[in-house]
């Protein structure tokens, strides 16, 4: 048994030494063993390399300089014996690299590119920040590749910033350009880097605001810049908090228009299937300085032909009960959770039905958008469904009617019942109470939205 | 009007400059500072910086001269009658945030492009001065894309190139009559004529670099342009028609397609909500089979009836399951041209196909290691010990190639 020792783990000048000697005295690939200097080598058996007899040296394709230049660097340690092996049969059948599906070639191939990723994100994501010394500016960085690429790279910022000084440091191994030769320096750590640039906060604001929300694709992002960089990029600690924002600055962008071109984009919403057996989309009608907003389920019979909400029965029952609390209807924004009606046919009568969470959810987008730009003092929601709509879950009318709640963004919001659960009443007694009670809620609700200034 | 400070114009330059698409810092000439003179490099292969949560890279520094505009485009948030806030960078201010941007590793340079202030020319003069200064007085050897104005003057195109790698103009929309409805002030002739003007220049660089190696080099990284794609009519077909003729007619390097977005201050003649970032997708991969896979425009248009490419499956899929006679395919014996037509296998691994049958014959569990998803093309393969079987007639093949389309959506 032999071993070989490289003088640092991405060493290939003393691998090639190793593997020509080796190859040379036809030493087996399970009969050597790599170790790297410093590693701490077990006492055992294996014995050194003695010295390189006079051979020729052996021929190998171009292909396999190219990939033990990369491969040599992964942090893998099979790395070594699978270079050697590989070698070795490279010896009896030259061509054996055109044979991807060859499992050593293949197995090379993938540590070689993994290197070959990280020496690109390598070159990507290093950031200096800007230092004065006694030599003028001095540009210096931190990083932490996965594999030991530093030497593999050093050319790439030699090439692009030779007119300047810099130093990257990294925790195995540092380097110091000081505009005429490189430097190598030992490894260091995240305090040994300058903790502040005096352009930074500038490249972070361009970071946010290039970045457009309308289109957020998380997924795409991390596949492309790994959260193991993050730490060591600036710009990463902005992203939490864009990605939160995202949602709510789509809706306020298109909320940039008026009520009337969301309307008219409305009327041909197709973002859910009732679109199909309703007659028309009822959007909401009010003012649009309107302080309250009020918002129902759906539009139904006689508010789909009409094409204006709260029309029919349990519209006229609002409308009294509002002027009995002193409210003028005319100064309040009526909507829908749902904009189009929902229903089954029986004969030749409409059936209302409610809509389920996924079409609550669809129509959401409207609705967010007449909030947006109406910005009501406050959210007066009449039953389960608009209650759903806008707190985003499952309501019980009954637990939670007849005091302000929050709504998920913090606008104040009023849940009570919605005036169709008064119609179904048939004791008239406790139909009087309760109908004197939602005309209370209707009043708390209307004092509520003056004072929300 | 108070003046906004260096880090308020940016927000607003970059904000409006993003809906360019582009961010490509590939394919120019090779350059370096070796010589400890001057600063950056290029080489070949661009590098993204950062990536947003949009999943868009960040190469460039990305922004606006200005975002003041005479024009009145309705799917662009800088048009005249928009309520945005103005803003407008010095030609100072542009050079000196691409040089510390560019000494901190940010980026890989500058993307410049301009609302019109004053005239077409003004605007152009200012895009190459910042240019110039750059390359002339900082020996900037990073990458300079610039967008050209529309109608410029052809010596102030002919001066762009020298300076930048990439020159685009863009097509705006797929249609003609879309261009007239949306953007009155542009029209196809005069943007024709810059592209054809742009073209002449780079191939007459490229001639006389043939002969002399000093002479000067003209935009090394060619010229590209963009459209938008969801705010006229146009189904996909159109849309890829258009880019087709643009590739061939004006040698194009590449033809961006961006979904309509959403923008501030949105007018009430373009469609609502979301941009359509799936069917951007699909046109991407309808462009990449194009150029890369040998496909032509009327068998893409076979395979998708009804004009549009399917959101369901990507269209070299749609195509394979349109002509299943054709598959499958003897993995040890068919024609590149024919396996580059299998949904699921690339050029790369095309190529590595071709490269180990010459060792040896191969087999499944081969294959298996050499794509990527080995699931997908299975059912189009044959080895000597597999053969799909009736799997290729099933229904079930095109569900199988069928992929949820809903992890694009933001909602």
């Amino acid at each position: 048994m032999y071993r070989a020792t490289l003088a640092h783990p991405a060493d290939l000048d003393g691998f090639r030494k190793a593997a020509r000697t080796a190859l040379a005295l036809k030493i087996a690939p399970d009969a050597l063993d790599w170790a790297v200097e410093g590693d701490g080598a077990a006492l055992d058996l294996a014995s050194p390399l003695p010295p390189m007899p006079d051979a020729p040296a052996p021929r190998v394709p171009r292909h396999y300089v190219e990939l033990a230049e990369l491969a040599i660097c992964n942090r893998a340690p099979e790395r070594l014996p699978l270079l050697y092996s590989l070698l070795v049969r490279l010896q009896a059948s030259p061509r054996l690299l055109e044979d991807r599906s060859d499992p050593q070639v293949d197995a090379v191939s993938e540590l070689a590119k993994a290197v070959s990723r990280d020496r690109h994100k390598m070159r990507a994501f290093v950031r200096f920040r800007e230092t004065d010394d006694e030599g003028g500016k001095h540009y210096i960085a931190w990083f932490e590749p996965t594999h030991h690429i530093l030497r593999l790279n050093i050319g790439f910022f030699i090439r692009r910033f030779a007119a300047q000084r810099w130093t990257i440091l990294t925790p195995e191994l540092s380097a110091h350009w000081d505009g005429q030769a490189i430097h190598w320096l030992p490894g260091a750590t995240k305090d040994d880097a300058p903790t502040e640039d005096p352009v930074e906060a500038i490249w972070k604001t361009y970071y946010a605001s290039t970045f457009n929300p309308a289109r957020l694709k998380v997924k795409a992002m991390q596949a492309e810049m790994p959260k193991k960089y993050w730490r060591n990029l600036p710009e990463a600690e902005l992203i939490p908090e864009l990605i939160a924002q995202a949602e709510a600055r789509t809706v306020d962008m298109i909320a940039g228009g008026t009520l009337a071109e969301v309307k008219a984009q409305a009327l041909g919403c197709k973002l859910c299937p009732l679109h199909g057996p309703a007659t028309q989309t009822v959007f909401g009608e009010g003012p649009t300085d309107a302080r309250l907003m009020i918002v129902g389920e759906q539009p139904g019979d006689q508010e789909d032909l009409a094409g204006r909400p709260f029309v029919g029965p349990a519209g006229q029952l609002l409308d009294q009960c509002l002027a009995e609390a002193g409210i003028d209807r005319s100064r309040a924004y009526v909507t829908n959770a749902v904009k189009h009606f929902k229903f089954q046919l029986r004969g030749r009568r409409r059936i209302h039905e409610s809509p389920n969470a996924a079409e609550i959810q669809a129509c959401r987008w409207w609705l967010d958008q007449e909030r947006a730009l109406l910005k009501p003092g406050l959210v007066l929601m009449l039953g389960a469904s608009a209650g759903r709509a806008l707190l985003g879950r499952a309501v019980t009318v009954g637990r939670e009617r007849g005091r302000p709640i929050k709504l998920p963004d913090g606008a104040a919001g009023f849940l009570t019942v919605h005036p169709s659960y008064l119609l179904r009443i048939e004791n008239a007694a406790t139909q009087r109470a309760e109908r004197q009670r939602f005309v209370d809620e209707l009043r708390a609700a209307a004092a509520l939205a003056q004072e929300a200034r | 009007m108070p003046q906004l400070d260096l880090k308020a114009k940016l927000a607003i330059l970059a904000d409006a400059a993003k809906y360019d698409a582009s961010c490509a810092s590939s394919g120019t000439a090779k350059r370096d500072s070796r010589d400890r003179k001057g600063l950056g490099s290029t080489e070949g292969m661009g590098i993204c910086h950062a990536y947003a949560p949009d999943g868009r890279c960040i190469s460039l520094l990305k922004i606006l001269l200005t975002n003041s505009c005479i024009f009145d485009c309705a799917y662009c948030i800088n048009r005249r009658s928009s309520n945005v806030r103005r803003a407008r960078f010095t030609v100072d201010e542009v050079v000196s945030l691409t040089i510390g941007f560019y000494r901190r590793n940010y980026v890989e340079g500058l993307f410049l492009s301009s609302g019109i202030i004053r005239s077409s020319d003004y605007t152009m003069e200012q895009l190459v001065e910042v240019a110039r200064r750059l390359r002339e007085e900082h020996d900037f050897r990073g990458y300079i894309h610039l967008k050209t104005i529309p109608d410029s003057a052809p010596d102030l195109l002919e001066k762009a190139g020298r300076y930048a790698d990439r020159l685009s103009i863009n097509i705006e929309l797929p249609t003609e009559s879309g261009l007239a409805r949306l953007a009155p002030e542009k029209d196809v002739t005069s943007i024709q004529g810059s592209m054809g003007t742009l073209r002449h220049h780079i191939l007459d660089a490229k001639d006389a670099r043939k002969r002399y190696r000093s002479a000067p080099r003209y935009a090394p990284a060619g010229q590209s342009t963009q459209m938008i794609v969801g705010a006229d009519g146009a189904d996909d077909h159109a849309i890829l028609a258009r880019a087709d003729g643009l590739y061939g007619g004006y040698g194009m390097r590449r033809v961006y397609y961006s979904a309509y977005s959403p923008i501030p201050d949105s007018s009430s003649a373009l469609p609502p909500s979301r941009p359509p970032l799936l069917r951007e997708h699909r046109l991407y991969q309808a462009d990449w089979m194009l150029r890369f896979y040998g496909f032509s425009l009327p068998e893409i248009a076979a395979a998708t009836p009804g004009g549009h490419l399917p959101l369901d499956m990507d269209p070299k899929a749609a195509w394979a399951l349109a002509n299943r006679h054709l598959f499958p395919l003897d993995v040890n014996r068919a024609p590149r041209e024919m396996l580059l037509r299998v949904p699921g296998l690339g050029p790369k691994v095309v190529n590595r196909i071709l490269s180990a049958r010459r060792w040896r014959q191969l087999r499944l569990a081969d294959v298996e290691r050499l794509v990527a998803s080995p699931k997908r093309v299975k059912p189009f393969l044959l080895t000597p010990d597999w053969r799909p079987g009736a799997e290729l007639d099933s229904v079930g093949l095109g569900i199988r190639l069928v992929t949820a389309p809903a992890q694009l959506s933001l909602f």
